[in-house]
């Protein structure tokens, strides 16, 4: 009883200001669930209804009709799987040249791929929309997808990944026989199988979300993905306040899962991009 | 992030067809990096000196550095400096109750997983979603207001993203709620990485709490500390996204920070000259800061 009572004691305040924080962080959240499932009283109502009165999916429904939710979704999933699958590939081929294979202007390589990370990139967003430009890939998911492939950080990733791979499994591999492709495909991309799951999933959350690039390449709605879209509905449908809850809470729910689902690899990759 | 490793292997050679099979393994990387990475940085700070023809870049004319001087004479530029200056004032708060925050969930308590995730939502929200979410909370009639007077703190609702003395503060509150659990997680990486037996020794010495943090943990902590300043140095100097969805630069200008400025001037203006040199400013201004601060790892790790 004794020993409850210090817990207690000592564990109360951290939780109590946890608690507060997390409150903090996940209110606007809830607050905008709640509001899209909602379909009674004052959106406004203080205290905040967090549990709605008389839920519904009705506003979804609406957002879905109001809007082509359902396109800008499918663009959402295309872009993002593009980038995803474009990125594994790159980062990987390259990763492993830089870290297994040897050739001439190895670490000349390796210093430009980190110089990217380094160096300041802000003028790319411009030049990169000139070049789309004179490419004529503005308007097309291509020219959205292309420039998110340059991902010096995905690259970085996996080389360190194949450097933890002992060299004998190599080398054992080599004495058999085995082709450089075969190395890296059968031997290299299996053993980094948790590096390239958190590329994946970091780059799907980042693609995901993705609002200005998106906004900037795209000109006809009918190519947005969800995070563009969702803007576009609040401005076209200012006053219908539970609507646009609905539509928002659609764009934010598939990542929500998938880093609930994901969060160890994805904390990962966070550590991974710090050591 | 570590040094770069090379596992040298001297019994091989480098033939020829070594070194194409590496290229072509690199090629597709390359290229992209090469396109979208690299000609950028160059072309970009090379634009910047000339009135940009965006469709034949051929027939781009020098002008010199007569869109920096138009940069000077725009007091909208001007302010966008002193708003992004301002800015950095997100750092130190959003640091230290990152920092804060995960001393708290690194213990070995129930439920600390469940926190983590709560406070790393924010971090998974596209910035649209953001922008519509806080443009609710801050409405006259909004959660911030109600709460407010509600508690009496106030007569009068604040038109938190109306008013052009608060706009920015309000915005620099979003971007502060948006990084909180992204450095929180750095800061666990961090915190993990540390050696137990130091603090245990102190802790036998009689050291409390308060000062193994602040003698102990916090030196240590030092490699973490001086990369997430650097990072939310960096994200607030090129802070624009949080503007774009919320006030759009208003009200009357007010929350202009310099990257917004370029974005504003690029792609609703269309003045791509005068957008380049903005951001070759802000480009300068971030490359010298993260100098800086490689300077001070080099010069203390290892």
């Amino acid at each position: 009883m004794h020993l409850v009572r210090t817990l207690l004691l000592s564990w109360a305040p951290r939780y109590s200001l946890l608690l507060l924080v997390a409150l903090f962080t996940t209110f606007p959240f809830l607050w905008t669930l709640s509001t899209a499932l909602g379909d009674a009283g004052n959106i406004y109502a203080f205290p905040p209804q967090l549990w709605p009165e008389a839920p519904t999916l009705r506003h979804i429904e609406e957002a879905r009709q109001s809007i082509p939710l359902d396109r800008f979704f499918w663009n959402s999933v295309l872009i993002s799987g593009a980038t995803v699958a474009g990125t594994l590939v790159l980062a990987s081929l390259a990763g492993y040249a830089l870290s297994v294979l040897r050739f001439r202007g190895q670490r000349l390589v390796f210093l430009a791929v980190l110089a990217t990370l380094i160096l300041p990139s802000e003028l790319n967003i411009i030049v990169n929309f000139i070049t789309l430009t004179m490419l004529k890939l503005t308007n097309s998911h291509t020219g959205v997808v292309l420039p998110l492939l340059a991902n010096a950080f995905g690259i970085f990733l996996l080389k360190q990944a194949f450097d933890e791979i002992p060299a004998e499994i190599f080398d054992a591999a080599r004495i058999d026989g085995a082709s450089e492709w075969q190395l890296f495909w059968r031997v290299a991309l299996p053993l980094a199988g948790p590096a390239l799951a958190a590329l994946a999933i970091f780059t799907l959350v980042a693609t995901w979300n993705a609002y200005i690039w998106p906004a900037v390449v795209l000109q006809s709605p009918d190519q947005y993905p969800l995070a563009v879209g969702v803007l576009y509905l609040s401005g076209t449908f200012a006053a219908k306040t539970r609507v646009i809850a609905a539509g928002t809470v659609l764009t934010i729910l598939p990542v929500l899962i998938l880093f609930l689902l994901a969060q160890r690899y994805f904390m990962r990759g966070l550590d991974g991009a710090v050591k | 992030m570590s040094k770069p490793t090379f596992k040298l292997n001297p019994s091989r050679h480098h033939s020829w067809r070594d070194d194409a099979r590496a290229w072509l393994f690199l090629a597709p990387a390359l290229l992209v990096l090469l396109l979208f990475a690299f000609w950028p940085v160059g072309l970009g700070a090379m634009l910047a000196f000339t009135e940009v023809n965006i469709f034949d870049l051929t027939a781009s004319r020098w002008v010199g550095l007569a869109n920096f001087q138009a940069l000077w004479d725009d007091p909208t530029f001007i302010a966008s400096v002193v708003n992004t200056l301002l800015y950095l004032l997100v750092v130190p708060v959003i640091q230290l109750a990152a920092l804060a925050l995960a001393v708290l969930v690194n213990a070995q308590l129930p439920a600390m997983k469940l926190f983590r995730t709560a406070f790393f939502v924010p971090v998974v929200t596209s910035v649209s979603v953001v922008g519509i979410m806080w443009g609710w909370m801050y409405n006259e009639d909004g959660m911030l207001n109600q709460l407010l007077a509600w508690l009496r703190l106030i007569d009068a609702p604040i038109g938190w993203l109306s008013d052009e003395r608060i706009a920015l503060f309000s915005v620099m509150f979003v971007t502060f709620w948006r990084g909180l659990g992204y450095y929180m997680v750095l800061y666990i990486a961090g915190l993990q990485a540390l050696p137990q037996e130091v603090e245990e020794a102190a802790m036998l010495d009689g050291a409390n709490r308060w000062q193994r943090f602040w003698r102990i943990t916090v030196p240590m902590l030092r490699p973490t500390l001086l990369l997430c300043t650097l990072l939310s140095t960096l994200a607030a100097m090129k802070a624009f996204e949080e503007v774009v969805v919320m006030t759009g630069g208003g009200p009357i200008g007010s929350t202009y920070t310099l990257a917004f400025y370029a974005y504003d001037q690029g792609f609703r203006a269309f003045d791509f000259s005068r957008a380049l040199a903005a951001s070759a400013v802000v480009s300068l201004i971030g490359f010298v800061l993260a100098w800086i601060n490689f300077r001070f790892f080099r010069t203390e790790g290892r």
